[in-house]
C-alpha cells in the first residue's frame, strides 16, 4: 500500500476538490481512504465543515459503510471472499490457512503493522474460486500454497 | 518483414487473477526474442472463465482459442506454431465453434471478448450505437413504447417490466430527472454487470443514453461497487472516450440532447444495491432504504423523478431498439422475455457466462454448459439467484430458468446467478451463513430484518450443536415468518428463502441433534 501519514492540510485539498459533486460524501471519503489508507477521526470535523453537515452525521456515515475503515491498516492488506461460490471452493480452508500464518483473526491489523486481514463478500470472481485480493491485486483459483506465494 | 500477428488476451479481472497480465508479457517478450511480428489486443472476456487467461490468436480460419495458458507455457505454444493456429494440448480451435460458445444466444454480450473494449471505432464496427441512432429518431414516447413492447424485464432480480417504470419517470413532474445505473452487484455468483462493463462499456452508456432520451433525464450515474476497481476504472476511461467524441455531454451528435454520465462507487454494502438505499448513498448518506411509496420513479434522486436499472437492463436496451421489439420479444419462454446472461459458479467445472434465452433448464446449464461439479464429487445443491435465492436439489434442477417457473418452485431467479454445491456442503452450516449475511448487511431500519437475523444466527448456531433441535426448529420457523411478513424490504424479508429452502430440501442436515442421546 501507498498510502501517506495523515496531514490535515492535505485532507483538506482533497475535501475541497470534491466539493461541486452533487452527493459529495462518499466521493471523498473513497478519496481521503486512498490517499492515507482509511479515514482519520480528525477529517470529521473537516467533513463536516466541508459539507455544512454535523459531525455525527458523517460519523454515521463513515461506520455505516463496511469499507471504509477508522483505524491505519497494514502495509499489506488481505481481503479473503467469503461468500458462497468461493465457500462451495473451499474459502473456508483458505481463511484458516491465512488466520494461522498471519495470526489474525478476520478484521484485525498485526501489531507490527505489516498485515491487514479481512474478509468480503464477493469480488465478482464466482467462477474461478476461492478468490482473494492481496494489496489491491485480485487473485483467483486460490489454494493455501499459491496465496503464500502471493503474500511472499 | 511480415504482416503482425494479431492476438487477443483479456483484461477482464477474472481472466487477471489467474495470470493474463504475465501471459501477456510472457508473448510480447517471445514474439520479440523470435522476432516476429505480433499485436496484443486486450480485448473482455469471451465469457468461458474456464479457459481464462485464453488466449486468442487470428489466423486465416479466423479466431483460434487457446487456454487455460500459463505464462510458462508461451514459449512451448511458439514452438507449436500457435501463431499459425497450430494445435497443442492447451489449443480448442476456433473460438466461436467451441460448444460453450457455439450455442449461446448473445444478445447482450455479443461484443464482449469480441472487441477492444475501449475503442469506440470497435464498437461502431460491430453494431455499436445503432439503438442509439435510432433512438435519436425516436419521440420519448416512441423510445418507451418499444422498451415495453419487447418485454424487457428489469435483470436487477425482481424483474419489474422496464418499459412501464419508464413510462412513470417519463410522464412524472420534476425539476430534472436521473437515470441511475445499479452496478452494485452484490450477489455471490454474479459477475455480469462486471464482465459487460469490463468488455463492452460503450454498451452501457448506449443504454443509459437511451433511457435519458426516453424520459428526458440529462444526468446519469452508474453506482459501482468498490469491490470492482477494475470495472471503475475502465468504465471512467471509456465514459472519457465517449464525451471525447460526442457521444456524451452537450448537444450529442448535434441532436439537440444533452446527458451527463458520472461513476460513483459504492463502499461494501450489501444492502446498497437496495434501489432505494443505493440513492442515499448516491446522495451521501447512509444506505439505509427508503419506505415506498413513494417510487424513485416518481421520487427518486434529490427527491426528483429516477430511472433505476440493472447493467444488464440496460445494456440490453440498446439491442432492442437496434434490432427492434418484436426480434427482442421472440426471444423467451411464457412472460419471461429475450435472454439471460447465465453465470455458473461455485464448485462447477466450466464456469463462467452463459447468455440463452429464458426457459433453458438449470440441468442444461449446470451440466451441458458447466460439466458438473469441479471437484468431480456428486452434486448436491444448487443456490441460484444470489444470497437470497433458494437452494435447490439435484431432483429439481429439470426447472425451467425464468421468472415465473422458478416463483412457482418456491424459488427465484435473481440476477441469474447459479451457485454449484458439492455433496462436502452442510446446509444448516449454510442456512446459518445466510442469517448470519443478513444481520451484518441488514440497514438497520425495521425490527423484523434487524433482530430477526441475529436471532435466526443464534438458533441455527444452536440447531447446529444439537441444542434443543426440534423446539429451536420450531422457533426458526416462526422467525423466518416474522421476518418474511414483517420486513421493509427484500434483505430481511427474502432472506428466509435460503433457510427454508435447505430445511425443506436437506432436512437431514438439520436432525442432528435427534441422534444425540
Ligand atoms: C438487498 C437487496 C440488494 C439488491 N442488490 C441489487 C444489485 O446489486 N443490483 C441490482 O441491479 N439490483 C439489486 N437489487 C434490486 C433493486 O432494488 C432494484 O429492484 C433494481 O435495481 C431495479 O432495476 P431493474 O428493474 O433493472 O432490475 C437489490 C435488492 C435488494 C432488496
Ligand atoms: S428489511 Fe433489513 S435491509 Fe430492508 S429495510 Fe428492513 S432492516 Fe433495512
Ligand atoms: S463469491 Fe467469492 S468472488 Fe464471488
Ligand atoms: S420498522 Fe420495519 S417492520 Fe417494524
Amino acid at each position: 500500500m501507498t498510502a501517506v501519514d495523515w496531514n490535515a492540510e492535505r485532507a483538506r485539498a482533497i475535501i475541497d476538490s470534491h466539493r461541486a459533486l452533487r452527493g459529495a460524501l462518499l466521493p471523498m471519503l473513497h478519496a481521503l481512504q486512498e490517499e492515507f489508507g482509511y479515514v482519520d477521526q480528525a477529517a470529521v470535523p473537516l467533513l463536516a465543515a466541508g459539507l455544512n453537515l454535523s459531525q455525527a452525521e458523517i460519523h454515521g456515515v463513515i461506520s455505516f459503510y463496511h469499507e471504509f475503515r477508522q483505524s491505519r491498516p497494514g502495509r499489506h492488506v488481505v481481503k479473503v471472499c467469503v461468500a458462497e461460490a468461493c465457500q462451495a471452493r473451499g474459502s473456508d480452508t483458505l481463511v484458516e490457512h491465512l488466520k494461522s500464518r498471519l495470526g489474525l483473526d478476520l478484521g484485525q491489523t498485526g501489531s507490527d503493522g505489516v498485515f491487514t486481514l479481512e474478509a468480503v463478500y464477493c469480488l465478482g470472481n464466482c467462477a474461478l474460486g476461492p478468490s482473494a485480493v492481496v494489496d489491491d491485486r485480485l487473485l483467483g483459483r486460490l489454494s493455501p500454497a499459491r496465496l503464500d506465494g502471493a503474500l511472499a | 518483414m511480415s504482416k503482425p500477428v494479431t492476438l487477443y488476451v483479456p483484461c477482464d479481472a477474472a481472466a487477471l487473477s489467474v495470470g493474463a497480465d504475465a501471459v501477456a508479457a510472457a508473448i510480447a517478450a517471445e514474439a520479440e526474442a523470435r522476432r516476429l511480428p505480433v499485436q496484443i489486443i486486450r480485448n473482455g472476456s469471451r465469457g468461458m472463465l474456464w479457459l481464462e487467461p485464453l488466449v486468442e490468436v487470428v489466423t486465416n480460419q479466423g479466431r483460434v482459442a487457446y487456454g487455460p495458458v500459463a505464462a510458462d507455457q508461451v514459449a512451448e505454444l511458439f514452438d507449436a506454431g500457435f501463431l499459425d493456429g497450430h494445435p497443442h494440448p492447451l489449443g480448442h480451435g476456433p473460438t466461436e465453434e467451441i460448444f460453450y460458445f457455439k450455442h449461446q444466444q448473445r444478445l447482450t454480450f455479443a461484443r464482449c471478448g469480441l472487441i477492444d473494449p475501449l475503442s469506440v471505432e470497435d464498437y461502431r464496427a460491430h453494431g455499436g450505437f445503432a439503438g442509439l441512432e435510432r433512438a435519436l429518431t425516436l419521440s420519448p414516447a416512441e423510445i418507451v413504447a418499444e422498451v415495453t413492447q419487447s418485454g424487457l424485464r428489469g435483470r436487477g432480480g425482481a424483474g419489474f417490466p422496464t418499459g412501464i417504470k419508464w413510462n412513470t419517470v417519463l410522464n412524472a413532474e420534476g425539476s430534472e430527472k436521473f437515470v441511475c445505473c445499479n452496478a452494485d452487484e452484490g450477489d455471490s455468483g454474479t459477475f455480469a454487470d462486471r464482465m459487460i462493463i469490463e468488455g463492452d462499456p460503450f454498451l452501457l452508456i448506449e443504454g443509459m443514453t437511451i433511457a435519458a432520451l426516453a424520459v428526458g433525464a440529462r444526468q446519469g450515474y452508474v453506482y459501482l461497487r468498490s469491490e470492482y476497481p477494475h470495472a471503475v476504472a475502465t468504465l471512467r476511461e471509456a465514459i472519457r472516450r465517449a464525451y471525447e467524441q460526442d457521444w456524451l455531454g452537450r448537444n450529442i451528435h448535434g441532436s439537440g440532447h444533452d446527458f451527463h454520465l458520472e461513476v460513483r462507487m459504492g463502499a461494501g454494502s450489501y444492502v446498497c444495491g437496495e434501489e432505494t438505499a443505493m440513492l442515499e448513498s448516491l446522495e451521501g448518506k447512509r444506505g439505509m432504504v427508503r419506505a415506498k411509496p413513494p417510487i424513485p420513479a416518481l421520487e427518486g434522486l434529490f427527491g426528483q423523478p429516477t430511472i433505476v436499472n440493472n447493467v444488464l437492463t440496460l445494456t440490453s436496451v440498446p439491442v432492442v431498439l437496434a434490432k427492434g421489439a418484436d426480434f427482442y420479444r421472440d426471444f423467451g419462454a411464457g412472460r419471461s422475455h429475450g435472454t439471460q446472461p447465465f453465470q455458473l459458479a461455485g464448485n462447477i467445472q466450466r464456469g463462467g457466462l452463459v447468455e440463452l434465452a429464458f426457459g433453458v433448464s438449470l440441468h442444461d446449464l449446470i451440466y451441458r454448459y458447466g460439466g458438473g461439479t469441479a471437484s468431480g464429487r456428486p452434486l448436491r445443491a444448487v443456490q441460484v439467484g444470489g444470497p437470497l435465492g433458494a437452494y435447490v436439489p439435484e431432483s429439481m434442477l429439470g426447472l425451467s430458468a425464468d421468472y415465473e417457473s422458478m416463483n412457482e418452485a418456491g424459488a427465484m431467479l435473481g440476477h441469474g446467478g447459479i451457485v454449484v454445491f458439492d455433496d462436502s456442503v452442510r446446509m444448516a452450516h449454510m442456512a446459518r451463513f445466510a442469517m448470519d449475511f443478513c444481520a451484518v448487511e441488514s440497514c438497520g431500519k425495521c425490527t423484523p430484518c434487524r433482530i430477526g437475523s441475529t436471532r435466526g444466527r443464534e438458533v441455527l448456531d444452536k440447531i447446529v450443536d444439537g441444542i434443543d433441535v426440534a423446539d429451536n426448529m420450531a422457533l426458526l420457523d416462526d422467525l423466518c415468518t416474522v421476518m418474511r411478513d414483517g420486513s421493509l424490504c427484500a434483505m430481511g424479508g427474502l432472506t428466509p428463502l435460503p433457510v427454508q429452502s435447505a430445511i425443506r430440501h436437506f432436512p437431514e442436515d438439520f436432525v442432528q441433534g435427534r441422534r444425540l442421546p
